[in-house]
């Protein structure tokens, strides 16, 4: 089976990237658009070609999915064995990432279409959309961990110029620059990491390292640094990458500002893909976690489901309805590296692995539409804030539709998608860690809580008055909605253990209703609170808030971590380490410098003064000089 | 006669055609013609030094000459090139191509500048061509001394000051280096009695381990002081932030790279031992020049500042890369070397663009300029990328080779100090970033500002061809590491050779 | 022998004219002074030669003629010395040696 034109599904957004970045302005800015929409329109196709190939076509040799390296060639030779290669590697997961980006990809190109009409820099915006896909697409299909790596800080680094689209708003260039250097520094966590674990297995290739039998692991579990192995330092330096893209607690404080980008981007990168690279790449690495180091995959578990309950929290505060779904998803992400990090390896046992794949499938979805349509409903009011909003629905039938599925979708209502996922991965806890697992009950409540909150306060609830009367969005943006609805509706009903599953054989999961019907309950309950407090203005609220005070103010505030954060590096970096060491090199480095020269100059003036330029003077030296010669002289002869 | 006295001929050439010239236009005409004959010729250099390759040829240096033109001392103008000498030609022909564009619109005294410039230009293709330490030390005065003039006369700012100061600092480097020198010089005798400063013949004689002792800090940190070796690197801030673009472009881009490629090639090629013993006590100095440079930019208002202590940053890198000691990590120093040349060309080229049409470089005082002049604003976000280690860009694969280079020491101190080097591409970001969103990004700071234009023709020349050269290295690295990688062979055999119990 | 005189003698002169000499050339501003300072020095170093000549060796005449040329000497040596005066004369109104300072700044 020949896979190699899988290469072009990466390389078409980069030469639109190329074609659109280097002449986009030359034409009109439509013209970027259209041609960025075809580009990923045939990537999407490639892709989807691939998966049917991929799965039905090649399908199982020998019970199990093999993997295939499509394309590979040498990019840079670090040392003998040490080689970067750039390729495309196809395996369950790496078809299924395709098939999700660029479907969510395309998606977003069409809805951008209407959405971004008109705006300044249209044609930038398409050629960095491009940028991105190509980035995350061959941030998937790698081949080696460093071609990962190369590619972890191309999508970091378009996620930065998207966020910072609207250049001329001081909050979106700020925005920007937290979400780089946060995600940089849990890169360099991540470089570390991966500089640590080649140095010991010699390889960098997936091929080796994600095979568990593989003998290129027998130094690095033996050797040990501060009472761990280092293969487990390593592994949770990779993590850290991984949780800083994945912004889990606590890098997780970039997420919400990036919201600062347009609505489509959040869709894209901040909801749908980018922010699940980290989950990808410890599903990536999951045989070297499950094999050598499972105490680092019970803190992966650990930090997943806290965060999910953390970020869950947040989000029944927030009146911003973009960062109430920015830390949906922070909540929803940490549900999948909570699956990953309670998963076995083989058969029934990697059920966690499966829902994490599963969830990260269906929670692209719902989430794109979810954002999607809340740039619908922004494109509509010209605002971001719920209070403003409100009885939408007799304006934007279509988006509150389409929206109504998505939020039964990430509440977990049967039969729509996320109620399938979801349930995996509350199953998959049950077996391993009670309390993880009904901490994750508590968040399937507050989930439904929250999405409702945010649905009736947008569509039900008091009509404010509006300057004009709000409007649908045009097809280019509905139409997306749509198929993203269907696709939330629907995708549940994939019986994804057939295709991915930790060791690549598939399963067949069963149905625990003792844990889906109180879940769903849960749900419900969430639901009807919600529907309670805001399907009408409803004074409890108000009395509510204030009965919780202080909490209420903590949670709103966002537990205040982007104070700590703020104090760490404005008050302590800059101000006692940065502004230290310019002043040390101005004042004592250059100083000393300045002294020595200070010193000559010095010297020099005085030394100046025995040459006074009076002839007699010097005679006077010429005879002492001889005379005391002469009786040296006479001293040594005598 | 070899190819290599081309190299020296050309600019010759291009002086004397520019004294013939009437004015400055027509000067920085021939300027500009000689540096694209240069430039043709550095590739051609490359293609030819390739043929050799293939054609068997595996001897250390290539293209040999010997002219001998002081007898008495045995002085002789020995030339000769391996892959990394080419490559640093190639860098050095690009920059000093982008510098005469970039100072095209030069008014004061043109020709004299361009004459000055090309001068020094010579020096560093010569020092580069060099096998023989005294010629190379010559021409390595060559390169330091027009610098005075070329700051001290068009320079801005406190001038005379910096220039004062960068050339008396220089000097006291070539103080010590000649110290140095000599000391190789006198204590490796040839058969024949007669002493040599050949650099291959010295390396075949094997120093005595006392002279290496003795000696090896002299020429080590003579060099290192051109290489902004902490602490002695404070003519750089100074030196770069008065000088005038071209200056800058060439000093930070080509002339800074003379001191780590010295380093390597003098100190440690001929006094192995020594090194060994003594890379622990410049491992903690470049460590600490690496974030001390990096945190020491966050501080700084001024452009030229902030990208002058970005140079000591990376420069500091340069030379912590050659003290690991292995293949890859001094491979990863010479290509650090290349690109942090022309990223940082490319940063003052823009650096002294942007000043020439807002006339202060003080980062607070502008703000919005993308608005106002695309090109130049996005070619200062792509050399930012660079410079902070974006894959793609040739600043990413210097790092990455200079990371995994140095990580193959297992040992906790050199672990030690390379994590903490690694932790400057965090830093980096912040300050590049830090600079990208207050210059370029935001709402337009003074109304002066919204009629500027944009690059002119020869802007964007200058800036284009550091860009490609940038982004070639950055996407396909493979070939420039091969032929750095393919001549690093003798000086890793060298050096691990002389290993002794003194090490960590 | 010359009469009896020791050879001392002479020698007491002459060192007596020498340092009267130098203290002259030490402590006169006045360039003619400073000049005629020189002279003594110079004839004391004549005398020297003449003495040690005619005592050491008194049948060879080295001495005599090295007196000779330094005659000869300090009359050139003299002439333009005072060439040099006058043209500082016209040129400051002085032969002060202090006034005489244009090149020290």
């Amino acid at each position: 089976m020949n896979y190699s034109y899988t290469i072009w599904i990466p390389l078409v957004p980069l030469l639109v990237f190329l074609f659109t970045g280097l002449a986009g302005s030359r034409f009109k800015p439509m013209i970027s658009g259209l041609i960025g929409t075809t580009g990923l329109l045939v990537s999407f196709l490639l892709s989807l070609v691939t998966a049917w190939k991929f799965f039905f076509v090649s399908g199982l040799s020998g019970g199990a999915y093999s993997t295939i390296i499509a394309a590979r060639t040498t990019w840079l030779q670090l040392t003998d064995y040490l080689k970067i290669d750039l390729g495309v590697m196809l395996d369950p997961i790496s078809v299924m990432m395709l098939v999700v980006i660029t479907t969510v990809s395309l998606m977003v190109h069409i809805y951008s279409l209407g959405y971004m009409k008109g705006e300044r820099g249209f044609e930038r915006f398409y050629s960095f959309l491009s940028l991105f896909t190509f980035s995350m697409l061959g941030l998937v299909v790698a081949t080696n961990i460093f071609q990962m790596y190369i590619f972890w800080e191309l999508v970091g680094v378009s996620s930065y110029l998207l966020i910072g689209f609207y250049y001329e708003r001081p909050s979106a260039v700020a925005a920007s620059k937290k979400a780089f250097i946060v995600t940089r520094f849990a890169d360099l966590g991540f470089l570390i990491g991966i500089l640590l674990l080649s140095f010991y297995t010699k390889t960098f290739d997936f091929a080796e390292l994600t095979n568990p039998q593989s003998p290129v692991f027998t130094t690095i579990t033996s050797t040990s640094f501060m009472g761990l192995s280092v293969i487990t330092w390593a592994m949770l330096l990779i993590f850290m990458g991984g949780a800083g893209k994945s912004a889990m607690f606590p890098l997780h404080i970039w997420l919400p500002d990036a919201m600062e980008g347009p609505t489509p981007v959040s869709a894209l990168i901040h909801a749908a893909t980018m922010v699940v690279a980290g989950v990808y790449l410890v599903a990536r690495m999951f045989p070297v976690y499950i094999a050598y180091t499972p105490g680092a995959l019970t803190v992966i578990a650990w930090v997943g489901g806290f965060t999910s309950l953390f970020a869950a929290a947040i989000a029944c505060t927030q009146f911003d309805i973009k960062r109430v779904l920015a830390y949906s998803t922070l909540s929803q992400i940490g549900y999948m590296m909570l699956a990953l990090g309670v998963s076995g390896y083989e058969g029934e046992h990697g059920l966690g692995y499966m829902a994490s794949m599963f969830h990260l499938f269906t929670h692209a979805m719902f989430k794109a539409l979810l954002f999607l349509g809340a740039g619908s409903v922004i494109h509509a009011v010209h605002s971001n804030f719920m209070n403003e909003m409100g009885g939408l629905r007799k304006y934007l039938p279509v988006t509150h539709l389409t929206f109504l599925v998505a939020c039964l979708a990430i509440s977990g209502i049967p039969p729509f998608a996320g109620f399938f996922s979801k349930d995996e991965i509350l199953v998959a806890a049950w077996q391993h860690n009670r309390l993880l697992f009904s901490m994750e009950y508590l968040v399937a409540g507050l989930t439904a809580f929250y999405m409702f909150r945010l649905y009736f306060g947008i569509f039900w609830n008091k009509t404010p008055h509006y300057h004009h009367t709000p409007h649908e969005s045009p097809l280019t943006m509905t139409l997306p909605l749509v198929f993203l609805a269907l696709g939330s509706a629907f995708t549940g009903f994939i019986p994804f253990g057939s295709f991915i599953s930790a060791d690549h054989r598939p399963f067949e999961p069963e149905m625990h209703l003792n844990i889906a019907i109180p879940s769903v309950l849960i749900a419900l309950a969430g639901i009807f609170i919600a529907f309670i407090l805001y399907r009408k203005e409803n004074p409890v609220v108000a009395r509510f808030i204030n009965i919780l005070g202080s909490f209420h103010k903590v949670v709103y505030n966002k537990f205040y971590i982007d104070e700590v954060y703020l104090f760490v590096t404005k008050r302590i970096l800059f101000n006692l380490v940065s502004r230290p060491v310019a002043w040390f090199d101005r004042h004592i480095v250059d100083g000393t410098m300045n002294g020595i020269a200070r010193v000559i100059s010095f010297t020099s003036e005085k030394i100046k003064g025995l040459q006074s330029g009076q002839l007699q003077h010097y005679a006077l030296a010429f005879v002492s000089g001889a005379i005391i010669l002469v009786l040296i002289v006479l001293y040594n002869l005598s | 006669m070899s190819i290599l006295w081309f190299f020296i001929l050309i600019p010759v050439l291009t002086i004397t055609g520019i004294l013939f010239t009437k004015d400055g236009r027509s000067a920085r005409v021939v300027a500009a013609s000689g540096m694209l004959v240069q430039l043709i010729l550095s590739v051609v250099l490359l293609f030819m030094y390739y043929a050799q390759r293939h054609a068997g040829n595996t001897a250390e240096m290539l293209f040999l000459s010997d002219y001998s033109w002081f007898p008495s001392l045995n002085i002789r103008f020995t030339t000769g090139v391996d892959g990394i000498a080419v490559s640093m030609i190639l860098l050095t022909s690009t920059v000093v191509f982008a510098g005469i564009f970039a100072s095209w619109e030069m008014e004061n005294l043109a020709r004299e500048f361009f004459i000055s410039l090309i001068t020094l230009a010579t020096g560093v293709f010569g020092f580069f061509i060099s096998i023989d330490l005294f010629t190379m030390f010559l021409f390595y005065e060559l390169a330091v001394i027009p610098m005075y003039l070329l700051i001290g006369i068009w320079g801005s700012g406190p001038k005379e000051y910096s220039a004062m100061k960068l050339t008396l600092m220089l000097m006291g480097g070539s103080a010590l280096l000649l110290v140095g020198l000599l000391g190789i010089y006198f204590n490796s005798t040839l058969e024949n009695g007669q002493h040599t400063f050949n650099l291959l013949q010295i390396a075949e004689l094997q120093l005595p381990v006392g002279v290496q002792r003795y000696f090896f800090p002299f020429t080590f940190v003579g060099f290192g002081v051109l290489g902004a070796l902490f602490p002695l690197h404070t003519w750089s801030p100074d030196g770069h932030a008065s000088a005038p673009t071209a200056v800058s472009m060439l000093h930070a881009g080509v002339l800074m790279k003379l001191g780590g490629y010295g380093c390597f090639r003098v100190a440690m090629y001929l006094m192995p031992t020594a090194a060994n013993e003594m890379a622990w006590i410049f491992i903690i100095l470049t460590t600490v020049s690496v974030v001390y440079g990096a945190f020491g930019a966050i501080w700084q208002k001024d452009l030229k500042y902030i990208n002058a202590y970005s140079s000591v940053s990376h420069c500091g890198l340069v030379i912590f890369a050659l003290l690991m000691m292995n293949k890859t990590s001094m491979n990863g120093a010479v290509i650090q070397m290349i690109s942090h040349g022309l990223m940082t060309a490319l940063f003052f080229a823009l650096i002294g663009m942007i000043y020439g049409r807002t006339h202060t470089r003080m980062i607070n005082e502008m703000g919005g300029l993308m608005k106002v002049i695309p090109f130049l604003s996005v070619a200062y976000v792509i050399a930012g990328l660079a410079s902070l280690g974006l894959p793609g860009l040739s600043g990413f694969v210097a790092e990455m080779t200079v990371f995994a280079g140095a990580f193959q020491h297992p040992d906790t101190f050199h672990r030690i100090a390379t994590i903490v080097v690694t932790t400057s591409i965090v830093v980096t970001a912040v300050y590049i970033l830090r600079v990208v969103g207050v210059l370029l990004l935001g709402p337009l700071k003074n109304d002066h500002f919204e009629h500027l234009r944009d690059a002119r023709w020869y802007e964007r020349l200058s800036a284009g061809t550091l860009l490609v050269a940038i982004a070639g290295i950055g996407i396909a690295p493979l070939w420039l590491s091969n032929l750095i990688g393919g001549s690093l062979g003798p000086y890793v055999t060298r050096l691990a050779g002389a290993i002794t119990g003194l090490n960590f | 022998m010359i009469y009896g005189i020791p050879i001392t003698h002479f020698l007491i002169v002459s060192t007596l004219m020498f340092f009267i000499g130098i203290y002259g050339f030490l402590t006169r501003r006045n360039l003619i002074t400073m000049l005629m300072s020189i002279e003594l020095i110079l004839n004391s170093v004549n005398i020297n030669f003449v003495v040690f000549n005619r005592y050491l060796y008194p049948d060879q005449l080295q001495g005599h003629f090295f007196a000779l040329f330094i005659i000869a000497i300090a009359a050139a040596e003299a002439s333009v010395a005072i060439a040099l005066i006058i043209n500082i004369y016209r040129r400051y109104t002085s032969i002060e040696v202090d006034n005489v300072n244009e090149l020290k700044h």
